[in-house]
């Protein structure tokens, strides 16, 4: 299976509604001094609801790049980007902040937990910046908490937990606003792999109860989870292959 | 995004770094605290000389030997500057608007009794000096127009003098004290009039009769002061203007030639000290401006510095969904919280201070409402002005940028 299944898509049309991600023509330009960088060529993916995806590619393929773009943190030079049948790649800053907010579920590699808060607390920080109310905002971190088996660890601060407790508690935080899609960006780069597959093993029951994930990751083995595989080369789509799922 | 979790987030950076949020906030303290107790100490000093100014009734009027000021200079003509017992005889005889007449010879001298010596005021005057200056007489008596006129050596104690020699006041009377190395008899004591700053104290003098000190101690008949009761409130001008005449007339001061002596009334002098107070109160102004500007530069540093530090946390919250808004008012609330919680413990220390002043070395502190309420909100815009400058460059970060700073 190839993206040449996708459907086929110009400027001026809108995705079918289970289609979560389009990218049409994606161009990320940089200026570095004199010189641009053309870290993104014109990339066309199509994720649908409930897809695992994995994002690879070497050093300076783009990837990053990609997953910046996908996760609003940074608006295209060119082309078109749709989450959920919304047109976010000429939105505003606050506009992306509420699109982060309520649609995408970040995990990242360093965990980027707030220090000082317990686990409780950083869970309900994506809950704070929706404004919901406090008590509201409780009940959901803590099941959100228990969802990722940390019911028992909320009042823990990040550096009382371990580094695959840490991990969960970020999942459990990208979780909490039941986001469209689960945004991975090399997950388990610093755990060791016992406590890496364990993540692993989480990733796959989220999938299992319909979340849309996309990892992003240069390590094979990791990507061998997903059940899709995206890889990027000098910022061009290199390969869109369909794989079998190792569990 | 919540306030009450703003202001929990803000508490929680400022007492994540206790002791560099105390040192931040010291610049605001002492700022606040120093303005708050010197206007108390004003205040208190002008409440303190407005009473006494007004206890001395309404009709007095002052006359002072040298010649009025210009522009702050004093122009000598080489004409005598002084006033002298004939001075006041012929204000007492020639002035119709005036009720009484006090002249006063004082000279600091030398006073003993048993072993024990100390230096007061001597006032030479005459008996009518209690009536006119508002002072009673609380034990014993006042001397008469008799005994002055006899040169007797008698004395009236200021109320601050039995004190100095650890004896009752009524225990005094008739007994024998020396001045300047000559015995005279204790006849009374006066009523208190406590100490107001810039006057001396009234209580720590003798009064006694004019013509002793003249012939008998002084040897001079020199005035410091003359001192004129009015005959009505309604006529202190024309007062003035007849006292001007008989003296000018007595110094033999040609038309058109500047006086020399001065005249004053209660309400020239409560207009000097209120210009010196508004003088003081702008000094104060600046003065506490400058110190509230270097304090909130000190905000200002550890705010840039706190930024800097929680780039990473910007970055994460910025990702989780935090607009430019929510990280901007993050932070102007931490620079807001730490400039308040300065101007409060300012507040507190600085009436404290004033307090401790009085009750310590009995100064006159009076504690100014609006000081306060102006130092609070004057820290808060401090707090404002210097924290948007920071918060602005927290929230202009680029959450990519920012996530991944180390």
């Amino acid at each position: 299976m190839t993206a040449a299944q996708a459907m086929s898509f110009h400027t001026g049309d809108v995705p079918t509604p289970d289609i979560v991600i389009l990218t049409h023509h994606l161009t990320r330009e940089y200026q570095m001094g004199a010189e641009v960088v053309h870290a993104l060529r014109g990339v066309d993916i199509q994720i649908k609801k409930n897809e695992f995806v994995a994002v690879m590619g070497p050093s300076g393929s783009g990837k990053s790049t990609l997953m910046n773009l996908i996760g609003c943190l940074d608006t295209p030079t060119n082309g078109e980007y749709w989450l959920n049948s919304q047109k976010v790649s000429d939105l505003s800053d606050d506009e992306l902040a509420r699109i982060r907010n309520k649609e995408i579920g970040f995990v990242f590699q360093t965990f980027n937990l707030l220090p000082r808060a317990d686990a409780l607390h950083n869970v309900e920080l994506p809950l704070i910046y929706a404004g919901i109310g406090a008590k509201d905002r409780r009940d959901r971190a803590a099941r959100s908490l228990q969802q990722v088996g940390l019911g028992d660890r909320m009042d823990h601060r990040p550096n009382e937990l371990s580094g695959g407790q840490r991990q969960r508690v970020a999942i459990a935080r990208a979780l909490v606003n039941q986001p469209s899609i689960l945004l991975a960006d090399e997950p388990t780069g610093n755990l060791d792999s016992a406590t890496g597959s364990e993540i692993m093993a989480l990733f796959h029951e989220l999938h299992d109860t319909g979340q849309t994930i996309v990892l992003v990751t240069h390590e094979h083995d990791i990507a061998a989870h997903a059940r899709r595989q995206i890889h990027l080369l000098d910022g061009k789509l290199e390969r869109d292959e369909r794989t079998e799922a190792t569990t | 995004m919540l306030l009450g979790e703003i202001f929990q987030v803000a508490l929680q950076a400022i007492r994540a770094n206790k002791l560099r949020s105390f040192l931040t906030m010291l610049g605001i303290i002492i700022g606040v605290g120093a303005v708050i107790t010197m206007v108390a100490l004003g205040s208190g000093a002008q409440k303190a000389v407005q009473a006494r100014l007004e206890a001395l009734g309404p009709t007095l009027l002052s006359i002072y030997p040298g010649q009025s000021f210009r522009g702050g200079i004093a122009i000598d003509f080489g004409q005598r500057v002084s006033l002298t017992v004939d001075d006041a005889d012929s204000l007492a005889a020639y002035a119709r608007h005036v009720k009484a007449v006090v002249p006063e010879l004082t000279r600091n001298q030398q006073i003993k009794r048993g072993g024990t010596n100390a230096n007061v005021n001597i006032v030479g005057t005459t008996p009518n000096y209690p009536a006119v200056k508002n002072f009673t007489v609380t034990a014993g008596r006042m001397f008469t127009a008799g005994e002055d006129e006899g040169r007797r050596r008698l004395a009236v104690l200021g109320s601050a003098i039995p004190d100095m020699f650890n004896a009752n006041p009524a225990g005094m009377i008739g007994q024998e004290i020396q001045i300047r190395g000559i015995p005279f008899e204790i006849i009374g004591v006066l009523s208190s009039k406590g100490s107001a700053a810039g006057f001396g104290n009234p209580d720590e003098q003798i009064l006694i009769p004019l013509q002793t000190a003249r012939y008998r101690i002084m040897g001079t008949d020199r005035l410091r002061t003359i001192t004129v009761d009015a005959a009505s409130v309604s006529q202190m001008t024309l007062t003035m203007i007849e006292i001007e005449r008989v003296l000018r007339r007595e110094h033999k001061i040609r038309p058109g030639g500047e006086n020399d002596f001065q005249i004053r009334n209660q309400s020239d002098i409560l207009a000097t000290f209120q210009d010196t107070a508004k003088t003081f109160t702008y000094l104060l102004a600046g003065i506490a401006t400058v110190s509230l500007i270097v304090g909130g530069i000190g905000i200002m540093n550890i705010m840039l510095v706190s930024v800097t530090e929680r780039t990473r946390e910007i970055g994460v919250r910025k990702a989780l969904g935090a607009t430019r808004f929510n990280i901007l008012f993050q932070f102007l609330v931490e620079a807001l919280v730490l400039c308040l919680a300065g101007g409060v413990i300012g507040i507190l220390l600085g009436s404290f201070g004033a307090v401790a002043l009085s009750r310590l070395a009995h100064w006159n502190t009076s504690i100014n409402l609006l000081a306060i309420v102006v130092a609070f909100f004057f820290s808060a815009l401090v707090g404002l002005f210097f924290g948007i400058w920071p918060a602005r460059r927290a929230a202009a970060l680029d959450p990519i940028v920012a996530l991944r700073y180390e």
